[in-house]
């Protein structure tokens, strides 16, 4: 009886030894900036380090900010689009090259590639191709006499711009991650619709897209976190337009990063990162309510 | 009967010849951008924005190499990503090890403690940690870069999705051989998991050759740069010599490139299975 318990603690003890320098890590580079943003949050601290207690003048500042709104619409709007668009995009791309296709593992490398890629070599192609009048896509673009839209440099244009981008490199991940669940369903199901004579689109809507749930859930969720607080809200925007033109472009990671180390006001940033960290659990949120947390069937 | 079979067999043949020829046509609208890239690359400054492939030159390579310390940038980067992957791997193998196969209370807990900071990201906590790596005292400095980056949920949940799926037995019979955690841990779990260290070995290095926030936030020496860093510090210095950029990014590209060539079938998995679980 003795000797289990000391072998149950001696157990126990090995798991903490076991776990003890990634909870440490963790712990001090994880969960203790997330306290810390919280407490900042109440402090005015300069670039160079001197800190002082602010009470709630972050707070009343996020009230009278009037580039806030902006940022906030910005960030909203990025992820509306891009996250439905590459959902779509990465599906219809796995549903393409799920079926036979001559030389179809070399396609996937071609789609896959961008992804690879760093967002500063993406955010470079781009910035390239779309040059005024001279890039690529503008020169493309003439025959259809729309040669002259500056896709960067009008704010009516520029997040959409963005979000192509982001849909871009983004695809081929996504694609994976679709090819993933679609080889989990078994192949009976559709053989057995094909019998009750059930078209294309019938076998996608009844078959495929509920089976699909909880990879469709992962994809939404990490793709959203991504567009809303991921870097690569800011690495893309850094490189292609640093918020501009007029704003259009100012992510909520964006506009932290500026507060805190091109204005130097670490205090009001982190104010912000609270503010940015409320809207990505509702969007998390959402995204629960959205796939029903992933779950299979509609009355569970 | 025979003939409507023949149609039917015609038809579907018809179909996946559409099919292949759609998809090498959306797989080239992919790669063309990069390819375009390279092409630019490889030619003279006078013919960057002109429709022709013609004539090639090595000359924007000899150029950055030469003028960018790209090569500088590069061992910086290698070295972080070398040092940040081989200890994550020890660490998160370790605690994956306790998550998985030992009983102890709290063990759901804290798996749940990980998967949560999963969900939080560097611009969340870019204040803070910053703030952090300045009472280390690793502000411009590239361990400021590597000690930060070492711990990642994603890499010990997966390691946990592994390593639960390994027979109890194995360890048992080594448990009446007298051997102790340590050894089961070294002798059994780790040589059975070895793909999965390889392709999250892949994934570590290409994600911090590919870092540019945080090394950014932090390496004000030019000396320290990453090679990300160093890449978009071109967009203003070289203005528009597009023929330069060209070159600098594919040199940049090309390792993570290679890697991801080599080590595709090991990635896709991977990958895959964190779509899954």
């Amino acid at each position: 009886m003795s000797a289990t318990t000391s072998r149950r603690t001696q157990e126990a003890r090995a798991a903490w030894a076991f776990l003890s320098p990634d909870l440490i890590g963790l712990g001090l580079f994880i969960v203790l900036p997330i306290v810390l943003a919280f407490g900042m949050a109440f402090m005015s601290v300069s670039g160079f380090g001197a800190v002082r207690f602010a009470g709630v003048d972050n707070f009343l500042r996020l009230l009278s900010d009037n580039k806030l709104p902006k940022a906030l619409i910005v960030t909203f709007s990025y992820a509306i689009l891009a996250v439905p668009l590459s959902y779509v995009v990465g599906l219809g791309l796995a549903l393409l090259l799920e079926g036979k296709v001559r030389g179809g593992g070399l396609v996937r490398t071609m789609v896959f590639i961008p992804y690879v890629l760093s967002l500063v070599v993406v955010a470079l192609i781009w910035q390239f191709m779309l040059v005024d009048k001279t890039g690529v896509v503008p020169t493309l673009l003439r025959g259809v006499n729309l040669g002259h839209i500056s896709w960067l440099g009008d704010p009516q244009f520029a997040l959409l711009t963005v979000v192509g981008i982001t849909v871009w490199s983004q695809a081929g991940y996504q694609m994976l991650l679709f090819l993933g669940g679609l080889g989990g369903i078994p192949k009976d199901f559709y053989d057995a619709a094909s019998i009750d004579g059930a078209g294309w689109w019938r076998r996608l809507t009844s078959i495929t897209l509920p089976m699909l749930r909880p990879t469709s859930f992962f994809i939404l969720l990490t793709s959203a976190m991504a567009c809303i607080t991921g870097v690569q809200a800011f690495d893309l925007i850094f490189m292609l337009t640093r918020g501009g033109p007029a704003d259009a472009t100012l992510t909520m990671p964006f506009y932290i990063y500026e507060q805190a180390f091109t204005y130097n006001d670490l205090g009001y940033a982190s104010a912000l990162t609270l503010v940015l960290v409320a809207i990505l659990m509702v969007a998390v949120i959402a995204t629960f309510a959205l796939t029903k947390g992933a779950r299979f069937h509609e009355g569970d | 009967m025979k003939g409507t079979e023949m149609a039917a067999r015609r038809r579907s043949s018809e179909i996946s010849t559409l099919r292949s020829l759609a998809a090498w046509a959306v797989g080239l609208v992919f790669l063309a951008p990069f390819l375009w890239l390279v092409i630019t690359a490889l030619k003279p400054a006078s013919e960057t924005f002109a429709f022709s492939v013609a004539p090639l030159t090595l000359a924007n390579f000899q150029h950055v190499l030469v003028q960018v310390p790209l090569l500088r940038y590069m061992g910086n980067t290698a070295f972080v990503a070398v040092v940040v992957t081989v200890i994550a791997l020890v660490f998160h193998s370790m605690a994956a090890y306790a998550l998985a196969r030992l009983r102890f209370r709290g063990n759901m807990v804290i798996l749940n403690i990980v998967v949560a900071t999963f969900m939080v990201s560097t611009p969340v906590i870019l204040v803070p940690l910053y703030i952090i790596t300045r009472q280390m005292g690793l502000l411009d400095s590239l361990w400021g870069v590597i000690v930060p980056g070492i711990f990642n949920a994603f890499g010990i949940f997966l390691l946990r999705q592994v390593m639960i799926s390994i027979p109890k037995e194995l360890e048992e019979s080594a448990t009446l051989d007298g051997a102790g955690y340590w050894r089961k841990y070294t002798g059994i779990i780790l040589p059975l998991i070895k793909p999965t260290l390889a392709s999250l070995a892949v994934l570590f290095f290409l994600a911090n050759w590919n870092a540019f926030m945080w090394p950014r936030t932090i390496l004000a020496d030019q000396n320290l740069w990453m090679v990300q860093q160093g890449l978009s510090s071109m967009q203003g210095q070289y203005g528009s010599q597009w023929h330069n950029i060209a070159a600098a990014a594919v040199v940049v590209a090309l390792p993570t490139l290679i890697m991801f060539l080599i080590f595709q079938r090991f990635l896709v998995k991977s990958i895959m299975i964190s779509g899954l679980k």
